[in-house]
This record gives C-alpha cells, sequence and structure tokens, in this order.
C-alpha cells in the first residue's frame, strides 16, 4: 500500500453535462509503467489530465471523486503545486520557441521565478538531457532555439523539461502519436530507462506500444475503466469481452 | 470546335489582360504622390529645416521643429495610454473569447475602429478642451490614443489566437501561475505581431488632422508644455498650405514629405515585421 503513487477514488469528470470518465478505481505502484489505452473517446486523456488537475482548465470542465497523489487528494491541493510536482509530456512537441533548448530544460524554474545559480542549473539541464537521451545530439548547441530541433528531439526535449522538475510521476498524453517511426522508437526506449526513475502513465492509442513498454495496462471503454491488469495477462487473456474484442481488433 | 476553343483563349487572354492593366493602375495613384510630394518637398528639407521653428511672414527660411517636436510628443503620450490599455484588452480578448463581455468589447473595439476621427476630435473637445478652458496638447494625445486602441487591441487579439493551445498547456502543465504564463511565454511568444500592430497604429495616428483641430490646435512656437496648444506636423501642413504665402506653401511640402516618408517607413516595418510572424492584420 505504501508503494502506492496514485490512487484514484469513484473519479469521475465531465464536459458539461458529458460524462466522459465514469467511477474510475485505479491503483498505481511507484516505478511502474502504465499504459492507459482504448479508442477515441474514451476518456483515457481526461482521466489523464484529471491528475495533474490540467482538465479543469478546459472552460465547463468538472471532475469529483478523489484522486491520491501519495495518499493526498490532488483536488484539496493548490492545482499549481500539483502540477508543478507532476511532469507531463504532450501529444505534439511544445518546446517553449522563444527560449533556447537550455532554457527550456530549465523553464520550470525560469518560468515560475525560482532562483537557481547558473552552476546547478548547469548540473540539472546535463542530467535532465541526458536522462532524456538528448545530451550526446544536443550539448554544443544548448543555446540555439528548442524549435530548431526535429520532431523526436524536440519531444525528448519535453520529456527532459518534464524530468528537471524531479517529478515522482509523469503523465504522456500520446506522446509519441505525432512522430515518425524512428522518433517513436527512440522515445519509447526511453520509458525503460525512466522506468528506473520514475512512475510513467502513458496513454496511448496504440496497442502494440502499450504491449512494448508498459508493466501494467488500464484499458478504458467509453468512459469506464474496463480492465486493469498486467499487460501479458491481459494481451493474451482478457478477462472481458470488450478488451478482447479491443484486442482482437473488432472495433478501434 | 478549334474556333470555339480559339474565341475562348482569346477571351482568357483578354480577360487577363484587364486584370493586370487594372492591377498596375492601382500602383499609380501612389507612384504619382510620392514623386510629386518628393519632387515637391525634398529639396525643402535640410538641417535648418529641422531644428528651427516657422519663421514669421516675410522671413526667408525656417523650419518645422515645432510640428516634429509636438508630433512626437503627442504620439509618445498617446502611445504610453493606449499601448498598454490596448494590450491588456486584447489579451482579455484572446483568453476568454467566448465570454459575454468578450463578445461585446469585441464589438465596441469595431465600432470605435469605424468612429470619423473627427467625431473623436469633436467628443474629446467636449470632455476635455471645453472643462479645462484651453486647448492643449494632453487633449490632443487622449483624442489619439483613442484611435489607437482599436488597432492595438486587435492585433493584440489576432496574434494571441494564432498561438498554439499546446504552448500554454506545455507552461501550466510546468505548475506556472496563469499571469506568469502571460507574461512570460504567451507575450513573449507573440511579442513580433504585437509590435506590428503598434507600429501600425503609429502610423494611422501621426497623420491625423482632424482630432487635433479641435485638442492640441497648433502652436507657431517650440513647446513641451502639455497643457498648452502644441503643434503637430498634420496640423501645420494644414494651416501652412491653406495660407496665401509661397514661403509657408514651402514650409508645408517640407513638412508633407517628411510625415510621408514617417508612415512609409513605419509601414515597411510593419510590413516586415508581419510577414516575419505571418499575421493577418
Amino acid at each position: 500500500m505504501e508503494n502506492t503513487i496514485v490512487k484514484a477514488e469513484n473519479y469521475n469528470a465531465y464536459f458539461g453535462d458529458n460524462h466522459v470518465v465514469k467511477d474510475v478505481n485505479i491503483s498505481i505502484n511507484k516505478n511502474e509503467v502504465i499504459a492507459v489505452m482504448g479508442p477515441s473517446g474514451c476518456g483515457k486523456t481526461t482521466f489523464l489530465r484529471g491528475i495533474n488537475r490540467m482538465h479543469e482548465l478546459i472552460p465547463n470542465a468538472t471532475a469529483k471523486g478523489k484522486i491520491l497523489l501519495e495518499g493526498e487528494n490532488v483536488y484539496d491541493m493548490n492545482a499549481i503545486y500539483v502540477r508543478a510536482k507532476i511532469g507531463m509530456v504532450f501529444q505534439r512537441p511544445n518546446p517553449f520557441p522563444n527560449l533556447s533548448i537550455y532554457e527550456n530544460v530549465v523553464a520550470g524554474y525560469l518560468l515560475n521565478g525560482i532562483k537557481v545559480s547558473k552552476a546547478d542549473k548547469d548540473v540539472i539541464v546535463e542530467r535532465s538531457l541526458t536522462s532524456a537521451a538528448l545530451w550526446k545530439e544536443v550539448k554544443d548547441s544548448l543555446h540555439k532555439k528548442g524549435t530548431f530541433l526535429s520532431g523526436g528531439q524536440q519531444q525528448r526535449l519535453c520529456i527532459a523539461r518534464a524530468i528537471a522538475m524531479q517529478p515522482e510521476l509523469i503523465l504522456f498524453d500520446e506522446p509519441t502519436s505525432a512522430l515518425d517511426p524512428i522518433s517513436t522508437s527512440s522515445v519509447e526506449a526511453l520509458f525503460h530507462e525512466l522506468k528506473e526513475n520514475y512512475t510513467l502513465i502513458i496513454v496511448t492509442h496504440n496497442m502494440q506500444q502499450a504491449a512494448r513498454v508498459s508493466d501494467r495496462t488500464a484499458f478504458f471503454y467509453m468512459g469506464e475503466l474496463v480492465e486493469f491488469d498486467d499487460t501479458k495477462q491481459m494481451f493474451t487473456n482478457p478477462a472481458d469481452q470488450r478488451t478482447q474484442n479491443y484486442i482482437t481488433g473488432r472495433f478501434s | 470546335m478549334e474556333a470555339k476553343i480559339g474565341f475562348r483563349n482569346t477571351k482568357s487572354i483578354i480577360f487577363k489582360g484587364i486584370v493586370v492593366f487594372f492591377a498596375f493602375l492601382i500602383t499609380l495613384p501612389l507612384i504619382i504622390i510620392l514623386l510629386y510630394i518628393i519632387k515637391q518637398g525634398a529639396s525643402q528639407v535640410n538641417w535648418h529645416f529641422l531644428t528651427n521653428v516657422p519663421a514669421p511672414v516675410g522671413e526667408t527660411g525656417g523650419g518645422i521643429l515645432n510640428a516634429l517636436w509636438g508630433s512626437f510628443l503627442m504620439v509618445l503620450m498617446a502611445s504610453v495610454v493606449a499601448i498598454p490599455v490596448g494590450m491588456l484588452a486584447g489579451i482579455y480578448l484572446s483568453e476568454n473569447p467566448r465570454t459575454k463581455l468578450a463578445k461585446y468589447s469585441g464589438l465596441c473595439v469595431d465600432i470605435l475602429q469605424g468612429v470619423p476621427s473627427i467625431v473623436v476630435g469633436i467628443v474629446v473637445y467636449f470632455w476635455i478642451v471645453k472643462p479645462l478652458g484651453t486647448f492643449s496638447a494632453m487633449s490632443g494625445s487622449i483624442a489619439l490614443a483613442m484611435m489607437m486602441l482599436p488597432i492595438v487591441i486587435r492585433s493584440t487579439e489576432q496574434t494571441l489566437l494564432l498561438l498554439p493551445e499546446s504552448l500554454k498547456e506545455a507552461a501550466l502543465s510546468l505548475g506556472v501561475p496563469y499571469h506568469r504564463v502571460i507574461i512570460k511565454v504567451v507575450i513573449p511568444c507573440g511579442f513580433a505581431g504585437i509590435l506590428s500592430g503598434i507600429t501600425l497604429s503609429i502610423a494611422r495616428v501621426i497623420g491625423e488632422t482632424a482630432p487635433l483641430l479641435f485638442t492640441a490646435f497648433g502652436n507657431p512656437y517650440l513647446s513641451s508644455a502639455v497643457t498648452k496648444p502644441m503643434e503637430s506636423l498634420p496640423h501645420l501642413i494644414f494651416t501652412y498650405a491653406t495660407s496665401p504665402y509661397d514661403e509657408w506653401h514651402n514650409l508645408a511640402w517640407g513638412a508633407s514629405f517628411i510625415l510621408l516618408m514617417f508612415v512609409l517607413i513605419l509601414n515597411i516595418v510593419t510590413k516586415v515585421l508581419t510577414r516575419k510572424w505571418k499575421i493577418q492584420l
């Protein structure tokens, strides 16, 4: 139980009257890679955005229930603090176009006005970029704009930016859906390394990806969490008929 | 059949010729105006012209320093008011496009943009000049600020709307509070676009005469007192061009040349900025 990092209790999310996440109960352990999969519009992204309270930024969006981050309900905490504590990587790489690669990595400190000495920043930048497997490629062009990088490099830069804040949990919202296959495999390879130090929750519509990278998989359908199990178990012997239908491609 | 196609081709060529002809024709007025003003005005401009106030009737020489300085001061004061207010309003409109307030204030911005400049002038006259009992540079600046506002607001709004939502989300997901997201991310990323709106608004008001007629009025001497009448380039052109003295006509031509160059340069700067930023004004 003390190994649990995120726990959702009867979590519901809405867009206006549209009930998109229904009574989700899930418990995620530290240093696990969790894949969240399901057909489009099944609420997987909304659930993910509920964890770090990004969901409520959309007009009309509301949520009910609890999401416990290390035992504390994020809805009782300051949203700003929750978001700073949890890393997030988005579908499309979104480095800040006005900042250099170096500044992008420490953007969490810069934009929040947290004073960090130059030496400490250098350490953070090198460590974060190394963890994101980007250091070798960009170490000689740290002061160029981040937008000059390729899509896959930009996405790894965004991962470095999330890591730099030293979160324990990083959320990925379809992190490879805008990337080419080579960039995708480099990002996927990264998940295996990140697992050592972080807990990853990865939303994906790509079943092969879920099978390749995750320890456990959650299957969402029509806003419900249908099944949550070991990835191998789920792909070889799903308990629910709907999961089986999805995995075998009867609907997508 | 072949004859028919030949006829169609001819029609196409004629049509194309007409389009090209008119496309060329619309550049003519500008070219003629430019050449004429350069011919009449450029020869008037020299160091003496830029650093002296107009000479009294009967004396030769004299310059437009009072008008240059007055225009500069009044546009500067108008900018100090209109740029921050316009940017903040533009930020609101782009951030909350669906609220009632945004709908109505957006409508008001459009209407304000359409208000004839003479009407702006007369309103400021009744609001400020009459109660204070004197024409003043300050009232002129307020009139100019009112004309700058809609351009600054709309260009800020349009620029910021072009920024992808994901940019803001990136900052928010790092725990950056909303006001810092706007100040540190949204405004810097849209800076070129906002700046081009500002230069365009300055280009538009620097040549305005009508609102200054009843507000800043005019002043043949160099003045920096904002509560007193002040000269401006367009007003100087107006008074000196309608005077009966040849010397004064020359002064007006020289001032026209200077004003035209200002507007031209500001417009080119705007064009360069918008092209770099690919925005639609």
